[in-house]
């Protein structure tokens, strides 16, 4: 039988399909404006990828934040339970995650058996989450993508001292007037974001094996600056980003 | 048929509540015509010895939960930020230091106080915001200062507070011009006492499952306990309160349908958003039994002798819950997860009230440690509804819930 997940983050749009207790396929595709029809058309280009028919879908868990404009899904899940879920499945191993998504950033511990025992989410504030690294690369004009890369060459990350987005982007402009190298600023900014995500992983006292999930698991700048945080290792799979939507692929499974 | 159903499980002395604090708010402000005196005094400060002098207790912190419940927190703060105050002071304090000035709320504002009685043993804060208050009525203050007592109420303590009260009893005779009666001082402090024992036995009635009602609905009735402490309107009113309780609790009426889940506030309220959050865990099936903010007005009530009163409540007022140690705290919040059986704690991080909110880590941590049920922080206000972010506090819940469910299965 086949299950499906679909994960409405605030800036991307997930879908993930399991059967037999293997991942078949996911999906990503941007939110936009409306969340209904990303809902839709991520599950619709997923089926074509995978060639799958709806009717042989047997189950669909939606998450994230737009879980309830996936008017299809059978349930709607948070995506703390997805993302321990997802982690779990990938890897049985896992007793943390640390999810950093678009609008918000959280650490998950699970148990032997992968039900959660703990999480902490960030506060009502976009330090440490997706859309603070976005507002930064459109600061420094880099594409999103090449934050990760770039922050790698720099030679002296510098400190950003402000724990608000908004003040931080001021801080980051005056860098730029002040002509400091572009590398060194992004190291700054995600050293300063993996603070923030930092502080949720001591809150609820992490255990080790720690996987990253989330969008932000694809910037290897974010992944080092919060390792270096940490202390410890981050198992970044390349299913990261879909990681909540395959998560809620196998709670479909057991509905 | 659910609107039947729904019908039955609404309280019936809701109404009767209603018509006590309108008549209460109606006195209150027809004071002056009925040549009374007004004390506006905090939230926790002794106000039997008021009752005594047949001077109308008011309470900015009572009008407060009104202003929030009646969301009408959001401008009257504003107002107090153009004013000059910071948004970080309490929302409490803020609306209503701007109230004062614009006669606003549900009210029209408060009616113009004869003298201040401020206790701290609630906040700090108090002492500024009533500062600020005599100055802009220009009226006397009187002060109760009660030291944290982080383990125990040592002698220097006892004898320190106990000859405020007398101080206090000299202030309300200067500002009256009358004799203290102690008599009447005495039936009082019966009534007090008899109050909020019959408010214990009221919150204790939501031990039984399923819980005849609400920690929302023990925000509401908690007004009377607060305001008509040390009457027989509160002792008979409480009394009907507990029989309607015990009631429910024969004809096993609950306050949430198919109730699966209970739970255990702690802070105040967040008052704009009472029904919001009560059907968010309605729909978990999930009940919030209990909370540590309402049992706050007879927590105390076993230092205090009814035959001795006014010796004892120098002790009473001092040991309340937001003046005592974290770890003592921790304690209460301990033996009410066991009694009312609770499968979870709900903290609400309340960003008005620095002293409930500050030992709320420790706490979670003692919690965790010693029980094995899940905690919820949520991050909001009790009445600025601008530190409240609805999309994070429903994931928050939802994903709390089913750690909830998952422990069941």
């Amino acid at each position: 039988m086949i299950y499906a997940g679909i994960d409405i983050g605030s800036i991307t749009a997930k879908a993930a399909l399991i059967k037999d207790n293997q991942l078949m396929g996911t999906h990503v595709i941007l939110t936009g404006y409306d969340p209904i029809n990303a809902g839709i058309k991520v599950f619709e280009a997923l089926l074509k990828k995978t060639q799958v028919l709806k009717k042989d879908i047997t189950a669909i868990v939606s998450t994230g934040y737009g879980r309830a404009s996936v008017k299809f899904a059978d349930k709607a899940m948070t995506e703390i339970i997805c993302h321990g879920t997802g982690a779990y499945f990938i890897n049985p191993e896992i007793r943390g995650i640390i999810d950093v998504g678009g609008q918000d950033s959280k650490a998950i511990l699970l148990n032997a058996s992968g039900q959660v025992e703990n999480f902490a989410m960030n506060d009502k504030c976009a330090a440490g989450t997706g859309r603070f690294l976005e507002v930064m690369a459109n600061a420094l004009e880099v594409e999103l993508n090449q934050l990760g890369d770039a922050s790698l060459n720099a030679d002296k990350p510098l400190k950003i001292s402000s724990i608000c987005t908004v003040f931080a982007e001021s801080e980051v402009i005056s860098m730029i007037a002040g002509q400091e190298k572009r590398e060194n600023i992004i190291a700054g900014i995600h050293d300063s974001a993996a603070a923030r995500v930092a502080i949720l992983a001591s809150k609820i006292k992490i255990k080790e094996p720690v996987m990253m999930t989330g969008g932000v698991a694809k910037n290897k700048g974010m992944v080092a600056a919060l390792e270096n945080r940490l202390g410890f290792k981050l198992i970044v799979e390349r299913s990261a980003q879909e990681n909540g939507a395959i998560g809620a692929a196998v709670l479909a499974s057991k509905l | 048929m659910s609107d039947k159903l729904s019908e039955k499980r609404k309280i019936k002395s809701a109404k009767k509540m209603r018509d006590i604090m309108t008549t209460y708010y109606i006195d209150a402000m027809t004071a002056g015509q009925n040549n009374k005196q007004v004390a506006w005094i905090t939230s926790g400060g002794p106000v039997e010895p008021l009752v005594a002098m047949d001077i109308i207790p008011v309470y900015p912190e009572n009008h407060g939960a009104m202003i929030g419940a009646s969301k009408m927190g959001e401008d009257l703060c504003i107002k107090a930020e153009d004013l000059g105050y910071s948004s970080d002071l309490c929302s409490y304090a803020r609306a209503d230091i701007a109230c004062a000035i614009v006669k606003g709320g549900p009210l029209g504002g408060l009616p113009k106080p004869d003298m201040l009685i401020c206790c701290n043993n609630i906040c700090g804060t108090v002492l500024k915001w009533y500062e600020v208050q005599a100055r802009y009525y220009n009226v006397p203050l009187f002060i109760l200062d009660t030291p944290i007592c982080h383990t125990r109420y040592p002698p220097e303590i006892a004898t320190y507070v106990r000859t405020q009260i007398d101080e206090y009893i000299v202030f309300l005779e200067t500002i009256t011009k009358r004799k203290f009666d102690y008599h009447k001082m005495a039936q009082v402090g019966k009534l007090a006492y008899e109050a909020q024992l019959l408010w214990q036995k009221v919150l204790n009635t939501t031990a039984q499952k399923p819980s005849p009602m609400s920690a929302f609905d023990a925000f509401f009735f908690l007004a009377l306990i607060v305001t008509l402490r040390g009457t027989q309107t509160a002792v008979d009113f409480y009394r009907e309160l507990l029989e309607e309780m015990e009631q429910r609790i024969k004809d096993g009426i609950s306050m949430v349908p198919d109730e699966k889940y209970r739970l255990l506030w702690d802070n105040l309220p967040v008052w704009y958003r009472l029904k919001w959050l009560s059907e968010k865990f309605s729909d978990h099936n999930a009940c919030l039994v209990a909370d540590t903010y309402t049992s706050a007005w007879c927590g105390a009530i076993k230092y205090t002798d009814e035959n001795n009163f006014l010796d004892s409540i120098a002790e009473a007022y001092t040991r309340i819950y937001l003046n005592i140690g974290v770890d003592q705290m921790a304690d209460q919040v301990l033996d009410m997860i066991k009694f009312y059986d609770a499968d979870g704690l709900v903290m609400h991080s309340n960003r008005s009230c620095k002293p409930y909110s500050f030992g709320q880590m420790d706490i979670m941590r003692i919690v965790r440690e010693k029980t094995n049920i899940p905690v919820l922080m949520i991050e909001a206000d009790m009445v600025d509804p601008r530190n409240f972010s609805q999309s994070q506090i429903e994931t928050r819940i939802d994903a709390f819930m089913e750690i909830i469910k998952q422990k069941r299965l």
